[in-house]
């Protein structure tokens, strides 16, 4: 199986280290328009799934006051954060308008039904 | 392939929304382009009193300036009038010679103002209002000088004059009838209006013709310019300002050149189609049913329709408006809406405080609300409109009409009710902490319209609602009549479909649908997967319509129907164990205490429901807690049934008619693991002294000596309500019975978020007793199918301590 489309990395690392793809679990352990919460170096990172088996991979931590996104009800490529119901695009991590915040994004990667994470 | 051309006459509020309208449902079928005559892109037009009274700025009410255009792709031809339509050429041409071809033209002139033909109309210093070059001139004529003489006392005469006044301007209102504003209030009414303006120091001449405007004689080159105006009655009157506002009339005139059939505007059909198939029109220039409108609110509607038939999506009808209308003028609150000259037929109730300077009257023909005035007090106006443009039948709540639906005054708002005199820097939304004057700016500058706008861009009353009314009201003085409350009947579910959540339900049932994808695939939703809003409703609609049939979707529920416990606001859960009817012993106080030292939860509380509340649990925590408590869930965290609270009953209480505890038990043992539309909280109280609060619950039992009362959708909680008394039975397994009925109907038919006070409120309570009461068959249908649903359900925490879902609980690691 060849490499799906690469969503695009983003630099929440500090210039000049170098970001590593580590392994997280395989597709099939992330549940369809949900999420699984990944303990990392980074602190806790939300990684989702949409209805189109696309993952996604964003700090899990709302921009409005610090919500686990990874609890959110997943739709389209939007998490409704569970406190007070911001609309978090997982591309981006921006809160859909009219609110602002930005909460950090991860590269991923699926191959042969793995999800990778780049951190 | 290449793209139609559709061209757009006018560049207002009709028009552009019906673009907006479009391009967010099919953004790439047209090559538009837009012709103004105006050399302002689009903007606000009712805020140009607020301009003209110096509260805001031209800037501040643009709506979509340049950019907007240029982002869209629209081309867009400011200051030129369009001349002319040739329809066989199928291109409009402009004053200037600039001309467009087009394959669909949408009409969006609007109207022209009223001009009474008399004697000096043209003078220099006489003005209409309708524009910003209008408000501009008389802006720097208030400046100038110093009489100032409003032709007109309807809606528009008087916002321009409060406006002049505020400028400084010396200001009479002439008006040709008896009273003010004739056509949208009562005598009582405007007189009230007409004090209370006089007190801003506004002068009215009523009953007067006018018969001529008086000009200085002209001299070399400077022209004549008003001086006085003349009565038909001879008396005169200075002026150095005339406004002009005695109607407007649609703006058809390119149209009827063109050979469109126009009566009193364009003639449109239910689509917004004129007699010429290619050609579309919207706004006030359009005459649909006989009816041109002269208010935004139904603007929008046709905007609506207008789009979606543009896009070629060919639905929706727009079927007519009825509109209310609400004075623009600082401190001062009136509503008025539909038929309130009253006839034979009609019956009215009158509230009045002379004092106190509120005045209420509303018309009721065959039980339903066909017209009101309010005056002073109009927090209740948004609800009384509602309900006369639903047709709802107020028998039932005929006798505490008057007092308002009380949504205001509760909580989180100081007991407020009147928005108009609020201070800005009051608090309105006590959720989020949003003041009057942060809504009032958000509503001008980002030229909001709808409470759903105003929640998306403040946050008020979006969390607990219970200051709805109040923004309601605020949004209502600041838009005028271009607020009209959302209609409660034919609300879609989200934006996601435009179905309400009665049609979901009944074409579930019809067609047997099983799955959320199923049904969106079915009833065409928007989205993909819906939204946040839709998918726990239709999950709940599913396994409710179809139990044991329809498959739970965890996805589609929210994290605490997911994990089985309370999200906190530090992403720890909180863990409720139940305790049928409030009654424990020491095993499990014991067990709740070894809980609390194992797993170190911070804080343990007694709840407001009788019973303990562990809290601060950690997710990963949660199945070792629920596997050591050995207790039921008590799914303080679903919509679903909560708690039953008792009082102890005749077993040890002096007063004790009835066994209200074991009433209790045996109630929350039939319907505990029982999801609703919203939670469900029940209480029984051994004797009328009502120790367990029966009054204020979905459900409440009070033991008398003969039996047991049953009262049903009363609340506790934002809206307080009293239950409202159901029936009186002799046994306990008839409480069963008679609760069972009724809280499966609520199942079957509520939307999902309403508690039961809110669907009762919508049906009545004589359907509910109809249902409950006199069918006796229908009612042991009922208990049936409420036993069936819950047959065998499971309770959670067991299933989740024994593996089920366990990824929900376990993260992963990197
Ligand atoms: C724990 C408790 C407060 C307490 O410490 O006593 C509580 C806590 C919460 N209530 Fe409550 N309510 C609690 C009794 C009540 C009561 C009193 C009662 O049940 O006798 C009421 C008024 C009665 C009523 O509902 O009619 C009450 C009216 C509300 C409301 C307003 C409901 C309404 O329709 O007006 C909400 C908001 C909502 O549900 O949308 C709410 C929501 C909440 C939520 C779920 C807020 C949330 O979404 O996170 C709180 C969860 C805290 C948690 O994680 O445990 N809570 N809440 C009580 C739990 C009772 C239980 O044993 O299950
Ligand atoms: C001061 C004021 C206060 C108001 N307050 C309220 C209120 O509180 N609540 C409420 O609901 N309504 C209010 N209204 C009414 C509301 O503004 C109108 O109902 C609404 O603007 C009508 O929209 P429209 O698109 O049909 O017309 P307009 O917004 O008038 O747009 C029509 C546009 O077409 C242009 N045009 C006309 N002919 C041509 C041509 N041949 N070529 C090119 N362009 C052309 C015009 O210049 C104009 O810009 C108020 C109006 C005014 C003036
Ligand atoms: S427990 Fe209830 S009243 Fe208390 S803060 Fe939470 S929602 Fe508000
Ligand atoms: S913390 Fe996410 S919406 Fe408030």
């Amino acid at each position: 199986m060849s490499a799906l489309p690469v969503n695009s990395p983003v630099s929440i690392t500090p210039a000049g280290q170098s970001r590593t793809w580590v392994r997280v679990a395989p597709l099939s352990d992330i549940p369809k328009l949900g999420a699984r919460v990944v303990n990392s170096a980074h602190g806790d990172i939300a990684v989702f799934r949409n209805a189109e088996d696309e993952v996604f991979a964003l700090r899990d931590q709302c921009p409005h006051k610090g919500g686990p996104l990874s609890q959110g009800i997943v739709f389209g490529k939007t998490v409704a954060c569970p406190l007070h119901n911001w609309q978090i695009g997982l591309a981006d991590g921006e809160a859909v308008a009219p609110d602002k915040g930005c909460t950090g994004r991860f590269a991923t990667r699926i191959e042969d039904g793995i999800v990778y994470l780049q951190l | 392939m290449k793209k139609m051309k559709l061209v757009m006459i006018g560049n207002g509020m009709a028009g552009v929304r019906t673009l907006e309208e479009m391009l967010k449902i099919s953004p790439d079928l047209y090559d538009i382009t837009v012709f103004g005559a105006e050399p302002h892109a689009n903007y606000n037009r009712i805020l140009l009193s607020p301009v003209l009274a110096g509260e805001m700025t031209i800037k501040d009410i643009m709506l979509n300036d340049v950019d907007w255009y240029e982002q869209n792709n629209i081309r867009l031809h400011l200051n030129k009038k369009v001349a002319r339509i040739d329809r066989p050429g199928r291109k409009v041409i402009a004053e200037d010679g600039t001309t467009e071809e087009y394959d669909r033209l949408l009409i969006a002139t609007g109207s022209n103002p009223f001009i009474l033909p008399i004697p000096g109309k043209d003078l220099d210093g006489v003005l209409t209002y309708r524009d910003i070059g209008d408000t501009n001139a008389m802006i720097e004529a208030a400046g100038t000088y110093r009489h100032a003489v409003v032709i007109g006392g309807g809606l528009l005469g008087l916002e321009a004059a409060n406006g002049l006044k505020l400028r400084g301007m010396d200001v009479t209102v002439i008006h040709i009838m008896p009273w003010l504003m004739e056509r949208q209030l009562d005598e009582t009414a405007s007189r009230m209006l007409q004090k209370s303006l006089e007190a801003k120091g506004l002068r009215f001449l009523l009953q007067k013709q006018t018969a001529e405007i008086v000009g200085t004689p002209a001299s070399d080159g400077v022209k004549s310019r008003v001086k006085s105006v003349r009565f038909a009655d001879g008396s005169e009157i200075p002026a150095d300002l005339v406004c002009m506002a005695v109607g407007i009339r649609p703006n058809d005139d390119l149209a009827k050149a063109a050979g469109i059939h126009c009566n009193r505007g364009i003639v449109v059909n239910d689509t917004m189609q004129t007699f010429d198939p290619r050609i579309y029109a919207v706004g006030e220039c359009a005459s649909h049913r006989g009816i041109a409108y002269g208010l935004v609110a139904p603007l929008f509607d046709m905007a609506k329709v207008c789009a979606n038939h543009l896009a070629q999506m060919g639905i929706g009808r727009y079927q007519g408006s009825v509109t209310s209308t609400k004075l623009k003028v600082t401190g001062v609150d009136l509503f008025s809406a539909g038929d309130f000259s009253g006839g034979n037929d009609t019956e009215e109730i009158v509230l009045h405080d002379s004092v106190g300077g509120v005045y209420k009257r509303l018309l009721i023909k065959d039980d339903r609300i066909v017209g009101g005035v309010l005056y002073g007090d109009t927090v209740d106006g948004s609800w009384y409109f509602q309900m006369l443009r639903e047709k709802q039948n107020v028998a039932e709540i005929r006798d505490h009409l008057m007092f308002g639906q009380s949504h205001l005054g509760n909580s989180g708002h100081q007991g407020q009710s009147s928005a108009a005199s609020m201070p800005d820097d009051m608090e309105v939304c006590g959720c989020n902490g949003v003041c009057k004057g942060t809504i009032v700016k958000a509503i001008k500058e980002q030229g909001l319209f709808s409470l759903d706008d105003v929640r998306k861009h403040t946050k008020a009353s979006s969390s607990c609602g219970s200051c709805t009314g109040l923004v309601e009201q605020i949004l209502a003085s600041t838009v005028g009549g271009a607020y009209t409350p959302q209609a409660n009947l034919n609300k879609p579910m989200c934006g996601c479909t435009d179905h309400t959540h009665e049609e979901t339900r009944k074409v579930i049932r019809e067609h047997h649908l099983l799955a959320i994808p199923d049904v969106m695939h079915f009833m065409e939703w928007r989205t993909p997967n819906g939204c946040a809003s839709c998918r726990p409703a239709l999950n709940y609609y599913l396994l409710s319509t179809w139990p044991h049939e329809a498959k739970d979707d965890p996805q589609s529920r929210f994290i605490n129907e997911r994990a089985h416990a309370n999200i906190q606001k530090d992403g720890t859960f909180s863990v409720i164990p139940r305790m049928f009817g409030g009654v424990t012993n020491a095993s499990e106080l014991r067990r709740i205490a070894d809980v609390v030292d194992k797993y170190q939860i911070p804080t343990v509380k007694v709840t407001g429901g009788q019973r303990i509340d562990l809290l601060g649990v950690k997710k990963a925590d949660l199945p070792g807690v629920w596997a050591d408590l050995a207790m039921p869930s008590g799914h303080a965290y679903a919509k679903a049934l909560r708690t039953v609270k008792t009082c102890v009953g005749s077993e040890w209480c002096r007063f004790g008619v009835q066994d209200s505890t074991q009433m209790g038990i045996d109630m929350e043992k039939t319907f505990w693991k029982m999801y609703a539309p919203h939670k469900v909280k029940m209480a029984v109280s051994g004797c009328p002294r009502n120790c367990a609060e029966s009054g204020i619950k979905d459900v409440g039992v009070i033991g008398v000596d003969s039996g047991w009362e049953i009262y049903v959708a009363g609340n506790g909680g934002i809206k307080t309500e009293v239950a409202q008394f159901l029936c009186k039975v002799k046994t306990a397994d008839e409480v069963i019975e008679y609760t069972s009925a009724f809280i499966q109907l609520y199942r079957e038919q509520a939307r999902y978020l309403d508690r039961t006070v809110h669907w009762v409120a919508r049906v009545g309570l004589d359907y509910v007793k109809q249902r409950v009461l006199e069918d006796t068959e229908g009612r042991k249908a009922l208990h049936a199918r409420l036993q069936f649903a819950l047959q065998g359900e499971k309770d959670p925490w067991v299933e989740r301590t024994r593996g089920m879902e366990k990824h929900e609980f376990e993260a992963l690691t990197v």
